[in-house]
């Protein structure tokens, strides 16, 4: 075990856990802002409701995005020195590009948002959530152009042993980043849309149990005449017709996520595709470690699981042509030896065969689960009868199927990032060439150590905090602020329930 | 102005704007036990830095990326000699940041308090350490670390105290100015002997610490301080918060004075800089996009403008 390993460690630690909350971060702002919009447009209280309920849950979650993406920016110049030497002309314009156009944007007009609710004109406040939501999806797209030119280097040359930019446009609209740009935020549109049913699902289930008389089995709706509209709607949180399947006001955000994940997930499998088609040019390593592909092979098989072989198929989703060679690992080995001198050219085959198959298998269920709830739930044109309810199976499920989406993200980024070992930089520097000379085992050994624990806490309150305001459920009136009780007994408020309070 | 000496200049000002914005922040962070008695009371003193302080940190992450892209040989010899330092200095933003944005949606009284010492330590960490790390650049030396550590954390405490009396009424704004005539009797005397070691350094490559006009900005900038001391006794709070303000900014002149035009030992900007053809675009880029950024930060600090009162956060 040396530095190497442990900065190794470190990385990926400290990225894939970023990387837990900037998705959801990207996908529910987006959510939280059309859930304000709708609110802005129709007037709609329940809007409201739902607005300042996720926000709430954005908010806690976009805590961590900002903090733990601090480190990122860091830990190239602490432990990566010889790479951010070798690189920076070319890798640091755009991460200097996303603080200057994105972090600022995002970071000053969510405090505008937070706090502006009864300081700006409404219409002011609601742009100010857009403009805070811009910033995110912006911020993801100079990192992932940063991220890209590691896999496929452009626009630079190397001008006495360090790279030199010479196209910043090229950079910019790297074709690998193009690919990669929409299957990650469309990917964080999944991961945010299943957050979204998982809190929806699980809010049916326990109003559905709360009130067992008003849900009926699905289709049946003899007795709709009656309910509803009687005094079980004068309940409290019952809001109008929505309330008739006893899916209270979580009928309309599961809906929208549903749809969000369904569209989202059609943009990640056909930007994959896109993806898979750029390996087999520029990283054919990377793609034949997915495929578990030894040898070269023309008209190669797709193998889902190891045993099984669809013929030709991966041949064909590659490049478009049945027939056509995909190079194997083994092969491409003794090609990289002789053009790059000895050594192991390989990644970890294992890791990356098996990510890929994580990726693919838990990023489509999440996908077949949101068509699923489409149908489910598809409203009846021109037909009086209200819209079909959400079965209780289906709300019990997206609980469970809460973890899939970031599992996938996970597994896609480890694939994109082990499978580009032993390489740093494409063809360029090697991993190994990267690291920090100056800094001495211990001191990652510590790093790694403090910020290894220093998470593990933070991920336990926040999930404790996000389950504790989910089971509270969205504010009752959240237009008027209510006043907390000037009380004496301000240090033994432990045992009090959830007060209302404004956004902060 | 050749390019290099123009980028050097833009990240001196970045880490000018980030010492005198996230220096308040720090110093309100590191305050609230002291100015508050009651939950309302610690609500107002945070709310003073509640919408700006995540803006604010972009100066500092903005400085850092841009060393990365202009200086990346400078970027890369200062984060990886100052491991540890940055190390705790990333360890303070993540908890001050965590426990700033939590702390009003958690609901025990336990937990709040859990937030207030995230808020205090992730404060005081970065306060202390970049007074320490870059003292250290200058006089590689453990005494004059810990003398730019305690100067830089006083000077926090000041400034934050200050702007608190600034931004709020009452008791609170009271209790601020105490603290403030309090955190001076440190802050003044370190800031003569550290800022006087600035042009006296010699600096890493002997350059321009001794330029008069390094003494000057470093002389000045006791005076303003000593005068930010002065108007906070006077109850001039929106004076004396001009007045550290400024003081920061000479500091940070000196500092960056000094540096110029070797920032690290042993490197030069030109030898650290990126190629012209990197500068050249991130120079247009830079000079069209600073205004916005400028605009709507300062855009903030108005629209929150008002003095907080406890109890109406």
């Amino acid at each position: 075990m040396d530095a190497l390993d442990l900065a190794r460690w470190q990385f990926g630690i400290t990225t894939v856990y970023h990387f837990l909350f900037v998705p959801l971060t990207i996908g529910l702002g987006v959510f939280v802002a059309g859930l304000q919009t709708a609110w802005h447009r129709t007037g709609k209280e329940h809007y409201l409701r739902l607005t300042k309920f996720f926000g709430k849950l954005f908010l806690i979650n976009f805590a961590m995005g900002v903090v733990t993406g601090i480190v990122q920016e860091f830990q190239f110049g602490m432990n990566w020195s010889e790479y951010s030497i070798f690189v920076g002309d070319v890798f640091g314009a755009p991460l200097a590009l996303e603080a200057l156009l994105a972090f600022f944007l995002e970071s000053t007009f969510i405090g505008l948002w937070i706090f502006g609710w009864d300081k700006l004109p409404k219409r002011v406040h609601l742009a100010t959530i857009w403009i805070a939501v811009i910033g995110s999806n912006l911020s993801a797209y100079f990192i992932l152009a940063a991220n890209a030119w590691m896999k496929h280097p452009v626009g630079y040359e190397v001008v006495d042993g360090r790279a030199r930019m010479t196209d910043l446009w090229a950079v910019l609209t790297n074709s690998t980043a193009l690919a990669q740009v929409p299957h990650v935020i469309a990917g964080s549109f999944v991961v945010a849309g299943g957050f979204v049913l998982a809190v929806c699902g699980y809010n049916i289930m326990r109003e559905r149990r709360a009130h067992p008389g008003e849900t009926t089995p699905h289709g049946t709706h003899e007795a709709h005449g009656t309910r509803g509209t009687t005094s079980r709607a004068l309940l409290p949180g019952g809001t109008g017709p929505a309330r008739r399947d006893g899916a209270g006001i979580w009928r309309t955000p599961m809906r929208a996520a549903l749809l969000m994940t369904a569209i989202a997930g059609a943009l990640v499998a056909g930007t994959g595709d896109l993806s898979a088609k750029l390996l087999h040019e520029q990283q054919p390593m990377k793609l034949a470690a997915a495929e578990g592909l030894e040898r070269d092979t023309a008209g190669a098989p797709f193998s889902p699981v190891p045993g099984v072989e669809v013929p030709m198929l991966l041949s064909f989703l590659a490049t478009n042509d049945p027939n056509a060679v995909i190079q194997g690992t083994e092969d491409l080995q003794a090609r990289f030896e002789k053009q790059f001198g000895p050594g192991d050219y390989r990644p970890n085959l294992p890791v990356v065969f098996w990510s890929f198959r994580v990726m693919i298998v838990f990023g489509l269920s999440t996908v077949g689960l949101s068509v699923l709830g489409l149908w489910l739930t598809r409203g009846r044109r021109r037909d009086p009868r209200p819209p079909r309810e959400v079965p209780d199976w289906f709300a019990r499920i997206c609980l469970p199927a809460l973890p899939l989406p970031p599992l996938a993200m996970i597994a896609g980024w480890l694939l994109s990032e082990v499978g580009r070992q032993p390489w740093t930089v494409q063809g360029e520097l090697l991993t190994a060439a990267s690291v920090s000379p100056g800094v001495s085992l211990t001191e990652v050994a510590v790093s790694l150590a403090v910020f290894t624990a220093l998470y593990g806490a933070l991920a336990l309150a926040e999930v404790v905090l996000l389950v504790r305001y989910v089971k509270a459920g969205p504010e009752p009136t959240p237009v008027v602020p209510v006043p907390s009780p000037p009380s004496p007994r301000d240090s033994r408020d432990d045992d009090a329930r959830l007060q209302p309070t404004l956004m902060y | 102005m050749e390019l290099t000496t123009f980028w050097f200049a833009v990240i001196a000002f970045l880490w000018t704007g980030y010492f005198v914005l996230e220096g308040f922040d720090f110093g309100v962070g590191m305050l609230v036990p002291v100015l508050s008695r009651s939950e309302a009371e610690r609500k107002q003193v945070l709310g003073t830095i509640g919408p700006v302080w995540d803006g604010n940190e972009v100066w500092l992450i903005t400085a850092v990326g841009a060393m990365f892209a202009a200086f990346p040989a400078w970027y890369a010899g200062l984060l990886s000699e100052f491991y540890l330092p940055v190390m705790l200095v990333l360890v303070g933003l993540i908890v001050r940041g965590v426990g700033l944005e939590w702390r009003g949606k958690v609901q025990h009284s336990s937990d709040r308090a859990w937030c207030d010492t995230g808020v205090l330590v992730g404060s005081a960490l970065p306060a202390f350490l970049w007074g320490a790390v870059f003292a250290d650049l200058l006089r590689n030396s453990a005494t004059a670390a810990l003398a730019g550590g305690v100067f830089s954390l006083s000077l926090c405490l000041l400034h934050g105290a200050v702007f608190v009396a600034l931004k709020t009424t009452g008791p609170v704004r009271a209790r601020a100015r105490r603290a403030a005539l309090i955190a001076a009797v440190v802050a003044v005397p370190s800031a003569v002997v550290v800022l006087s070691g600035i042009p006296a350094s010699g600096g890493s490559a002997a350059g321009q610490s001794g330029a008069v006009w390094v003494w000057a900005c470093a002389l000045t900038s006791v005076a303003a301080l000593a005068a930010g001391v002065a108007l906070t006794w006077r109850g001039r709070d929106g004076w004396a918060f001009a007045a550290t303000a400024s003081s920061i900014v000479l500091a940070s002149a000196a500092l960056f004075g000094a540096l110029w035009p070797a920032p690290f030992p042993g490197l030069t900007v030109a030898e650290a800089a990126s190629g012209p053809y990197t500068l050249g675009v991130l120079t247009w880029i830079g000079l069209i996009a600073l205004p916005f950024v400028l605009g709507y930060q300062a855009w903030s600090y108005w629209v929150f403008r008002k003095r907080l009162t406890a109890g109406a956060s």
